[in-house]
């Protein structure tokens, strides 16, 4: 089984801020927006080399989604920048009217996503936003795993026509992608080769996945693993070519257990090739204050969660 | 440049066109439609820059975001009789496949439409985008946009009232249909907004206010004074007092007509006291 190492641990969100960056020399209709949290987007970067590209809209979501619709109309291709709460379920509205509904071209950017924003708490920890942005006809929804892969998906989603919601988080957490990776929207990353269960992962779950599959290796169990970076459009294709193989499947999310990758997956499962599926995912509970890795422990969103799921999977087949 | 007369005569058809659509599918917003209807055929037919040679981006083109969808009857109206699509296509006003959905959409495709709007509050936010847009773009024309009254009990108004100041986009003129009515009632009854020239001006906004929302002549005056104080670091915000179901006169001083449609009595009184000027589509 190939083996991922990492030499280096970095945060998603500090991926999103140098490919805006990079898209900030490279694409001059790329503008961006932000509502008063621009250290923590990592977006200092663009706006220090395009300060007349940049839209500072202070503590007011709904205004920065309907100015970023009103950008397109120009031209320009805006993307947004705040948490993931305040990029969806505060403006959910305004982003399916004025955005989806009115086909507009912006990039939601969302960092902080899930548990793993930590010690603020469930106010600020949303596992409801995939399914939101999901359910938008018309709405790209990404989910990436390392620094590597959030650079590549921002520098990728400026040249892909349409609304994205691009999902991230706060943590450090292993590179394990390579740099030069050509990001494919809705194109479906192979890690790992195995026989006996498929993983698809999505976020700060794949590395999750990827440790799980070398303890069950250790088991003598071969677990192939995908990376589900794309939600949607789901890669329909990946999925059921590997579950042809293994015959089950074990999904893993940082995200509600309703409404996210799992039951995307469920469907395509039920209408193709009704193979066991369990679910790593939050229990249809908010979150709560603590450090991100007790979060995920205690909410059993990690490569132990991964094996057992696993393990009651195989016992399934 | 068109006279007073023609202008006259192109706001009585479309206050025809509303009623003959809103009754054809008995259901929509006439009394808004017919409040707003001097209003808007003056900015398309006299006042705006612009092209029904529909281009999403409208480089070079003034723009119009209409915010309080509702009043998609005279929208579609003068679109249609400005020459963005044929006037024939009114007929198809809410029914099943139409282009002409009961709020506008740019999802169908309809020329002339640059945002979805229905769900209120929101039409000043894009509308400052699209501003800010044609700033990037070294891009002099100016947008225009149109907000209910009652509509500015929606916070994101707010928001957008105070970035529009506190940003200095000068090049936005946004336009109140002040009616004093809502569906539930008076505004004053369903929710007092207090002194909004007050309001708008402790934002920071040049505001102007005109009594005769439905006179014509008025609203080339109003909108000439707007366009003049525009490009010197702020907003202008437009009070225009209008009466709702102009023109029709068992449709005025009422909130009654809000969201209802004529019956066929009703439309032929409606249509007896406005004679066609255009033909009807």
């Amino acid at each position: 089984m190939k083996k991922y190492t990492f030499t280096e641990q970095k945060d998603t969100r500090s991926g999103f801020g140098a490919g805006l960056a990079e898209l900030g020399r490279t694409n001059p209709n790329v503008v961006a927006l932000c509502a008063d949290l621009i250290g923590s987007l990592k977006m200092e970067k663009f706006i220090e080399e395009n300060p007349e590209r940049f839209f500072q809209i202070g503590i007011a979501e709904a205004n920065m989604i309907g100015i970023a619709a009103g950008l397109t109309i120009g031209g320009k291709i805006p993307f947004t920048g705040t948490f993931a709460n305040f990029s969806t379920g505060r403006v959910y509205d305004q982003i399916r009217q004025s955005v989806a509904y009115s086909d507009k071209n912006v990039k939601i950017c969302a960092s902080h996503a899930g548990l793993t924003l930590g010690e603020d708490g469930a106010t600020h920890q949303i596992l409801e936003d995939i399914g939101l942005m999901k359910m938008l006809p018309g709405m790209t929804v990404i989910n990436t795993c390392d620094y590597n892969q959030t650079k590549a998906a921002t520098i990728a989603i400026a040249d892909y026509d349409g609304p994205v919601y691009l999902r991230f988080g706060r943590p450090v957490v292993p590179i394990f992608t390579p740099e030069d990776q050509k990001f494919e929207v809705g194109k479906a990353v192979q890690l790992t080769e195995g026989t006996d269960v498929t993983i698809v992962a999505t976020g700060h779950l794949v590395w999750e996945a990827l440790k799980a599959s070398e303890e069950l290796e250790a088991m003598g169990i071969s677990a192939e693993v995908i990376n589900i970076h794309t939600i949607k459009p789901l890669d329909e294709e990946a999925i059921l070519k590997s579950v042809a193989k293994t015959g089950c499947i074990v999904t893993a999310e940082e995200h509600n257990i309703i409404g996210g990758l799992g039951e995307s997956v469920s469907r395509v499962l039920v209408q193709n090739n009704l193979v066991p599926q369990e679910f790593v995912a939050v229990d249809d509970s908010f979150g709560e204050s603590g450090t991100p890795a007790q979060l995920m422990e205690k909410y059993k969103l990690n490569d132990k969660a991964i094996v057992e799921a696993t393990k009651k999977v195989i016992s399934r087949k | 440049m068109s006279t007073t007369q023609q202008l006259k005569d192109f706001a009585q058809q479309v206050r025809r066109d509303i009623v003959r659509m809103v009754h054809a599918v008995n259901s929509g917003h006439p009394g808004g439609s017919l409040g707003c209807n001097e209003f808007l055929t003056v900015l398309y037919q006299d006042v705006m820059k612009h092209s029904t040679d529909f281009d999403m981006d409208g480089e070079g083109e003034d723009l119009f975001f209409l915010s309080n969808g509702h009043i998609s009857p005279v929208f579609y109206s003068v679109l249609a009789r400005s020459g963005y699509f044929p006037v024939e296509e009114l007929a198809t006003f809410r029914i099943l496949n139409t282009r002409l959905q009961g709020h506008p959409t740019t999802h169908e495709g309809l020329p002339g439409v640059r945002m979805a709007s229905g769900s209120l509050g929101q039409g000043m936010s894009v509308a400052l985008g699209a501003a800010q847009a044609k700033k990037l773009n070294g891009d002099d024309r100016l947008v225009y946009t149109l907000h209910g009254d009652g509509e500015l009990q929606e916070g994101q108004n707010w928001e957008a009232i105070m970035y529009a100041a506190g940003k200095n986009v000068d090049n936005l003129i946004s336009t109140i249909d002040y009616n004093g009515q809502q569906i539930d009632g008076s505004t004053d009854h369903v929710m007092p907004m207090g002194d909004l020239k007050a309001k708008f001006e402790a934002f920071g906004w040049i505001v102007l206010e005109e009594e005769k929302g439905n006179d014509i002549e008025s609203i080339q005056k109003v909108l000439a004074e707007a366009k003049s104080l525009t490009g010197n670091g702020k907003p202008v915000c437009i009070l225009l007092q209008t009466e709702m179901g102009n023109g029709i006169d068992f449709m005025m001083h009422t909130h009654a007509w809000h969201g209802k449609a004529p019956s066929d009595a009703q439309l032929e009184d409606a249509l007896n006291q406005n004679p066609a000027t255009l033909g009807d589509y």
